[in-house]
């Protein structure tokens, strides 16, 4: 052992050495801290108290700033505790309220040291273990030390007292049963005069009232004073806190606040104080029409005001307003726009929320437009923020404020061109969402996928790879809307696909197959449209043409006609040939060759299948182009076939899936699926079904692997799906019965678009704040008037879809036994468990006596109050002061059985109010009655 | 109530770190580092707060004032209200001003415990207790002198009033 020798006492380093020594290391700085804690460790083990301070001293500055561990210093700490010397003592508690903690060894080894230094008649030395024990204090501690917190909160020196009071929120949060204890104590602190003393308990109290705002009711009274009366604004502040927590659960408490609440926002010249006011008013009483005005008002000058601060606040107010009172937001809406070029990123995210949410489906195009259009000059964050609240607005509720889909589809791709834009995966889903639900968008979607696609620069960005797998799906499977099949399937197979990743890869090589097959089957069916040889397929015109009519849905048969039309307009504006047809085939073989040693399953099974019908397809193809003969023609029947085959397959459509859609298969026998999973369904209730996600995307290739099965699930699906939706298509059309047009025409309208350029006329106009104010000015009014020329397309909805996500269960108030523990005292309960310790005994049968001392301003409240109260009520308690002023102070026998008596008495007054009120009797701590002294 | 107090200079030096509930030192290093790292980023002249949410948890919020080479910062929660804590960090900072005259980053290094004591003067357990500056260097006068005394419980004269009052 090498303890330290004198030497080391003597020249030992101070922390003031220390901390001079640390600012001379340039480099080295770690070194020297390790030099210094070798040094700390011997002289911690000194037997000299000063010595081991310093050392303790020197190590708790190296914890707090350098982050070194202090924990072997536990018990020399406690070591030093127990100097007689002040200075001594502080370096300990300063050690220990940095270091200790639930887990610490020799926590309770401190509980003595602590109630020796609460019971000192020093007050440094008692605040010193006050702040001690709050920083410090678990189960076991505070209850040791209750009867001494008790004690102290009622010292008639301040500086402990408000201490003490600060101390009693961590000592009832470890040890709830403390409140039986000392909860009297604390309410009486309400009335102290010291407004230090005060702020600490009104302080206390509003932290309370956040967690468990009900237990609180009963004090009303003494909070409805204080705000009255108080000239110091912290107290205001706290007091405020309080009543927007207890405002909203009682109507008649409300009505009372909001005049001293006004007048505080009309007189205080504390800009803390009115925006407390605005706050509680916005949010707790948001029913008082003209108090909410009142306060719209003072949150215009805070947004006017210079001082960055302020305007923050502002907007946040004028957020928590929106909520109920969008007139509010409309107001102000110049000042929000604008806040939209602030420096303040605070500012600017706060006016973009403002904005979004003064969105509606009649200037949502408008919004969108001068958003996208600034996303592009922001700065990266802000920009994804923007793009964000984009597209979380317009997809909430099923897209519920979109109406003009090609707008909607086309905005989606532009907004994926935005260098800065990282919203890939979300912009993924809403486009194969829309795809899936909005029949009348398709064309667009697939004009919007076609340009993504054929941009080889998108490519390289890996931000985009969710966007354009959604495009390639889109594409290969809406491929019929498509004014050029070739031109897709050459962007398909572009080189520069091998930047994708494997599964998007994958998803690339399904759809090149689909958009094949749709363009080995178009030819076909025109080759033989035009040579009237149809007997010689097996194959007449119509049967096929049914096939192609069945392959399609509901939907599709009124749509069959059109269909043949785009069918023409494809041929004309890009004929396909015979010659492109082989051209095509020889890029697949091409393009997917080397595909076949890749080393991801799905890409390799991809191109394996596309390649074997290349194979099938291909020879017969050749052969029918060069020598026109009949020979092959069994072949040939057999090729057409088996292209007709893959185009049906193909061509069923996908419809969305419900997310419950799996509940709906019957259990097959012996599948066991309640054993484990009951336990997982409790987790994946609280997970809210993102709407987007409430289809399954991943499975359309699947699909088609597993058809059997899961088209019979589909149709199954279907039926039920057609008998669900019959209601909700008729809500829909009573409510957009003006959009609504007869069936049959509505293939023709969506030929009848306006192209979705149109809206990009407003492009060009420059950003500069002003211009905004306008443009969104102009959008805000609303427009009963239909500004797009078009219905809104149906957009395909399932009931399960439209369940809201269960909500969230309230969660139980956490500290359930320390709201239990305050209803017992305020509410008198008596069935209080007795406790152990001595001095809570005694604690409590003064508690009692407290008890009815504290209703007492209750009583005066109520003379203050309406008046409608009974006189007799009035007269009951004013007698009950009386005797209890007579009652001695001393005889506390007598004082007892007196408040008693007075107990059974008033009660029986307020019994007899509740009676009036017919409020059922017997309902003592779970619905608190305040009391009507108070209202 | 108030979760943390920190003083840090604008090369990232935590000159003072205070927390109301017990955090490990890793995880007070990283708040730290976090804290600077949002702060740094922001230009002069923009509000004072910042949304902590991402750093501290949910109901979190920061106020902190850029004064010559320090960040002043409080981190609190939906408890507290944002101007006032901003006026808390004025306290602070005039009745550092005042104790060591015209206060400079060297004051708060060199002055470990003081700054404590002070801090602890106006904070006790999350909440505020005092906040009148000279108030505040009243009590840490008298307690600087208990410091000083060879032996503290001998030197109070109050401590006979004390007894009787009690």
């Amino acid at each position: 052992m090498s303890g330290p020798s004198l030497m080391d006492s003597l020249f030992q380093r101070s922390l003031e050495d220390l901390i001079k020594g640390l600012r001379q290391q340039l480099i080295g700085e770690q070194a020297f801290i390790s030099k210094s804690l070798e040094e700390i460790r011997k002289e911690i083990k000194s037997t000299d108290l000063s010595t081991k301070s310093t050392a303790l001293l020197k190590l708790s500055y190296l914890s707090n700033l350098h982050f070194q561990d202090m924990s072997f210093a536990a018990f020399p700490a406690l070591e030093v505790l127990s100097s007689p010397r002040f200075s001594h003592k502080k370096i300990a508690y300063h050690a220990i309220s940095l270091s200790f903690h639930d887990s610490t060894p020799v926590l309770l080894l401190i509980t003595n040291h602590l109630r020796k230094d609460l019971n000192s008649t020093n007050e440094f030395e008692v605040s010193l273990s006050l702040q001690c024990l709050s920083r410090i204090a678990n189960v076991d501690l505070a209850r040791d030390l209750t009867p001494e917190v008790f004690t102290l909160l009622s010292s008639n020196k301040l500086y402990v007292r408000k201490r003490a009071v600060a101390v009693v929120l961590r000592v009832f949060e470890k040890y709830p049963d403390s409140v039986r204890v000392c909860f009297k104590r604390l309410v009486e602190n309400l009335e102290n005069s010291d407004p230090q003393v005060l702020s600490a308990v009104v302080g206390v109290f509003s932290e309370l009232a956040c967690k468990d705002p009900r237990s609180y009711l009963p004090l009303a009274p003494e909070f409805y004073k204080i705000l009255v009366d108080s000239k110091n604004n912290w107290i205001s502040i706290k007091v405020l806190k309080i009543f927007s927590k207890l405002a909203p659960l009682e109507p008649r408490l409300a009505k009372r606040v909001v005049e001293p609440i006004c007048d505080l926002m009309r007189n205080t010249g504390a800009k803390s104080l009115l925006f407390e006011c605005i706050r509680t008013v916005v949010t707790s009483l948001s029913e008082n029409e003209s108090a909410v005005r009142l306060a719209v008002g003072k949150v215009r000058e805070f947004l006017e005001d210079e001082d960055p601060n302020l305007k923050y606040l502002g907007l946040q107010a004028l957020r928590i307003v929106a909520e109920k009172h969008l007139w509010a937001v409309s107001e102000n809406k110049e000042v929000v726009i604008k806040s939209l070029s602030d420096a303040d990123p605070n500012i600017k995210i706060e006016s973009l929320r403002l904005v979004m949410a003064m969105v509606s489906e009649h200037n949502v195009s408008e919004i969108s437009r001068v958003l996208v259009n600034y996303a592009i000059k922001s700065d990266p964050v802000f920009c994804n923020e923007i793009l964000g609240s984009i597209l979380s607005t317009c997809s909430r509720n099923l897209y519920e404020i979109v109406v003009d889909f090609d707008w909607y589809v086309s905005l989606l791709g532009e907004m994926s061109r935005i260098p800065h834009c990282q919203m890939g995966d979300e912009i993924e889903n809403q486009l194969i969402d829309i795809g899936l639900r909005v029949k009348d968008v398709r064309p667009e979607l697939v004009r919007v996928a076609r340009d993504l696609l054929i941009d080889p620069a998108l490519l390289g960005n890996s931000f985009l790879h969710g966007v354009l797998s959604a495009a390639a799906w889109a594409s290969g499977e809406y491929v019929e809307f498509s004014r050029n099949p070739l031109e897709l399937m050459e962007a398909l197979l572009q080189p520069r696909t091998s930047l994708l990743p494997p599964p998007i890869r994958a998803i690339y090589i399904q759809s090149a197959f689909k958009v094949l097959v749709f363009c080995l089957h178009t030819c076909f069916m025109r080759g033989k449209s035009i040579a009237p040889s149809a007997s010689l397929d097996n194959l007449p015109a119509g049967v096929s043409a049914s096939a192609s009519y069945e392959s399609f849905d509901d939907f599709s048969v009124e749509n069959g006609a059109d269909v043949a039309v785009v069918h023409g307009q494809t041929c004309a504006s890009a004929p396909i040939t015979k010659e492109s047809i082989v051209n095509i085939l020889n890029m697949v073989e091409l393009a997917l060759g080397p595909l076949l040693g890749s080393h991801d399953v799905e890409v390799h099974e991809r191109a394996r299948n596309l390649l074997g019908f290349v194979d099938l397809t291909k020879p017969e193809i050749l052969n029918s182009s060069i020598h026109e003969n009949r020979d092959s023609e069994g072949k040939r029947v057999e090729t057409s076939k088996i292209i007709k085959l893959m185009h049906d397959a193909f061509s069923k459509e996908l419809g969305p899936v419900s997310s419950s859609a799996q509940g709906k298969v019957s259990l097959p026998d012996g599948l066991v699926l309640k054993e484990n999973l009951g336990d997982l369904e409790m987790i994946c209730g609280d997970i809210e079904p993102p709407s987007s996600n409430s289809f399954s995307f991943g499975s359309p290739y699947e699909e088609e692997k597993e058809g059997l099965s899961f088209s019979n699930l589909q149709i199954r699906d279907d039926n039920e799906q057609s008998n669900e939706s019959t209601s909700l298509l008729a809500a829909h059309r009573k409510r957009h019965g003006l959009y609504y047009l007869s069936s049959g025409k509505s293939e023709m309208i969506s030929n009848d678009y306006p192209p979705a350029s149109d809206h990009t006329l407003q492009g060009d106009i420059n950003d500069n704040a002003d211009d905004l104010v306008k443009l969104t000015a102009e959008s805000l009014i609303p427009k009963r008037k239909p500004k797009h020329g078009k219905p809104r397309p149906v957009v395909v909805k399932l009931d399960e879809v439209d369940e809201k996500p269960v909500a969230m269960k309230q969660p139980e108030s956490r500290d359930d036994s320390l709201s239990g523990a305050v209803r017992d005292v305020l509410f008198g309960s008596e069935d209080i468990p007795p406790t152990s310790s001595q001095s809570n005994l005694s604690n409590s049968s003064k508690r009692k006596g407290k008890e009815k001392q504290h209703t007492d301003p209750h009583s005066k409240e109520s003379a203050v109050g309406d008046g409608n109260s009974s006189s007799r009520r009035r007269k009951d308690r004013s007698q009950g002061k009386e005797r209890r002023r007579k009652s001695p102070r001393k005889n506390d026998e007598e004082r007892k059985d007196a408040d008693q008596k007075e107990k059974k008495k008033s009660s029986g007054g307020r019994h007899k109010s509740r009676q009036r009120a017919e409020e059922p009797l017997k309902v003592p701590a779970q619905t608190p009655v305040i009391p009507d002294f108070l209202l | 109530m108030i979760k943390a107090v920190m003083v840090i200079n604008t090369q990232g030096k935590p000159r003072l770190a205070k927390f109301f509930e017990y955090l490990p030192l890793e995880k007070q290093q990283e708040l730290i580092r976090n804290v600077f790292g949002v702060l740094c980023s922001r230009p002069e002249n923009v509000s004072n707060f910042v949304d902590a949410e991402s750093i501290f948890g949910p109901d979190s919020r920061i106020v902190y004032k850029h004064l010559a080479t320090l960040y002043f910062i409080f981190v609190f929660d939906s408890s507290e209200n944002e101007l006032a804590m901003l006026d808390l960090i004025q306290v602070l900072v005039e009745t550092l001003d005042r104790c060591f005259k015209n206060v400079c980053e060297l004051d708060i290094v060199f002055n470990y415990s003081k700054i404590h004591t002070i801090l602890d003067d106006i904070i006790c357990g999350g909440q505020v207790l005092e906040t009148r500056s000279t108030e505040i260097l009243r009590a840490v006068e008298e307690i600087s002198k208990l410091e000083a005394a060879p032996n503290a419980i001998t030197l109070i004269p109050k401590s006979a009033s004390g007894w009787l009052s009690r």
